[in-house]
């Protein structure tokens, strides 16, 4: 019987929910690692017993965490992230030089081939790559020591680097979003980096469309079509359908364009999924009300999905990491709130119910489809 | 023999219960209880210091002997009493909420 395997990582531990396919009836593990921050969570494509968690805490740093069974037990793993040579510099907040500063793991992108290869994105901005599943950690420099590099600048939530798209087509492509640098494209395996921000207009920013500095919250691509990129911004919904050399914006009749995640359909390339939020400095829905949105345009038309979420008096917020999909034949579509609700689509986002209602704070929503 | 007592989120990574026993090659110091501490249990590296600079992590605090002892030098040796055996070397999550 096939089913589903919903990895939440939250401000204070980590839960695993399990259902068939009907998606109806959940049965709930955690909290994994009690009190400690669990920004992201992901099973190997190539495993999906093999699941990777970065767990961390203002106290006592960062650790990596490796299940071989799903999720059932867990075992801690190298936790050494070490910027390769002298750091050098990147811009404060105030735009002074600051030196690089390991903080956290952000985003854990499991190879789609080999269970033993991971990436990791991590605050100050970087990617690491682990091939011993986990144990030791390499950075790809290429990217930070990219020209670019010392004029980057954090974002609010700091200089984070946390989309990794691994194209399905090609093994030496990789994408990457780091806040609030922009995005960034690498065709072979990682030596070399681009920015990929053409078309990419950000008015917080002193040239509005400088090749980097701005701040990109997720990119998501469909498996099947990995040239078109679909991007959520600070502002800002924009789709690319050249591998990123230029964007278009897509957010057409979005009621705000404002938001942190955005999801492609399983099935539909041109199906894709956002949670706008009123603003940059009210990160919760407009109106109190929680309202997914989906564009079967591939963007500028879209529709309003909200049936099953609250529609008043709702002032959560949804994350950057926090929405996925599944691939059964009726898509699965979910997401986590900063008020700790899971809610589930079985549908592909036309009803919708919590799965789980209190958690604490949700960071970070992935979803595995079991055969 | 050096007893140690760790936080609660240390005791459980290492899968420990209440104090660790250890003995330390030469004097009892920070640097040479911490080293033998990470030498037993691997997975505390980084917990309680920097990978790199082996610096104490900011919000990882020692104590014993109703004394705070953090700030002292990673080589000064530890009170007799620890070294000894007869007092725990705390180590303590800092109060900074959460």
């Amino acid at each position: 019987m096939s089913g589903v395997r919903v990895l939440v990582g939250t401000r204070k531990g980590a839960f695993v929910l399990e259902s068939d396919e009907r998606r109806e009836r959940w049965d709930v593990r955690g909290p994994h690692f009690a009190g400690w921050e669990i920004y992201h969570l992901k099973g190997s494509p190539a495993d999906p017993s093999r699941l990777y968690a970065s767990q961390s805490s203002g106290w006592f740093g960062q650790l990596i965490q490796r299940s071989n069974d799903g999720g059932k037990t867990w075992e801690p793993l190298g936790n050494r992230f070490v910027y390769d040579g002298v750091p050098g510099t990147h811009l404060w907040y105030d735009g002074t030089p600051h030196p690089w500063e390991f903080k956290r793991v952000w985003h854990l992108e499991p190879s789609l081939t080999d269970p033993d290869t991971v990436y990791a994105g991590v605050e100050d901005a970087a990617l690491f790559r682990s091939t011993d599943g986990g144990q030791t950690w390499h950075e790809l420099a290429g990217l930070r020591t990219h020209a670019s590099g010392p004029s980057w600048q954090p974002g609010a939530g700091g200089m984070c680097l946390h989309t990794i798209l691994l194209d399905p087509s090609n093994p030496e492509r990789i994408f990457v979003a780091i806040s609030a640098a922009g995005a960034f494209r690498t065709d072979d395996a990682g030596k070399t980096w681009r920015p990929i921000n053409r078309g990419l207009k950000s008015e917080q920013i002193p040239d509005p469309t400088a090749e980097v500095g701005h701040c990109v919250h997720r990119i998501a691509m469909h498996r099947s079509r990995p040239g078109v990129l679909f991007m959520q911004k600070h502002w800002d919904v924009m789709r690319s359908d050249d591998a990123g050399a230029s964007w278009q914006e897509v957010s057409g009749n979005l009621p705000t364009d404002f938001g942190f995640p955005i999801e492609v359909h399983p099935h539909e390339p041109d199906t894709i999924y956002v949670v706008p939020i009123k603003s940059d400095s009210e990160h919760y829905p407009p109106e109190g009300k929680l309202r997914v949105y989906r564009s079967r345009t591939g963007g500028n038309e879209w529709e309003a999905l909200t049936k099953g979420l609250p529609q008043r008096d709702c002032y959560v917020n949804v994350l950057r990491d926090a929405t996925a999909v599944d691939s059964l034949d009726s898509c699965g579509v979910y997401f986590g709130t900063t008020g700790g609700q899971v809610y589930a689509s079985a549908d592909a986002g036309e009803n919708w119910a919590p799965i789980v209602r209190d958690l604490p704070a949700v960071l970070s929503v992935e979803v595995q489809t079991l055969a | 023999m050096i007893r140690i007592e760790l936080p609660a989120h240390l005791r459980t990574l290492a899968r420990v219960d209440g104090e660790v026993k250890l003995d330390v090659d030469g004097e009892a110091t920070q640097r040479s209880v911490v080293d033998a501490l990470e030498a037993r249990y691997p997975m505390l590296r980084g917990t309680i210091r920097d990978h790199v600079t082996q610096q104490r992590r900011p919000f990882v605090r020692f104590f014993a002997c109703e004394q705070d002892l953090s700030n002292e030098l990673p080589d000064a040796p530890l009170p007799e009493s620890v070294a000894m055996g007869d007092e725990p070397f705390l180590v303590v999550g800092a109060m900074a909420g959460g």
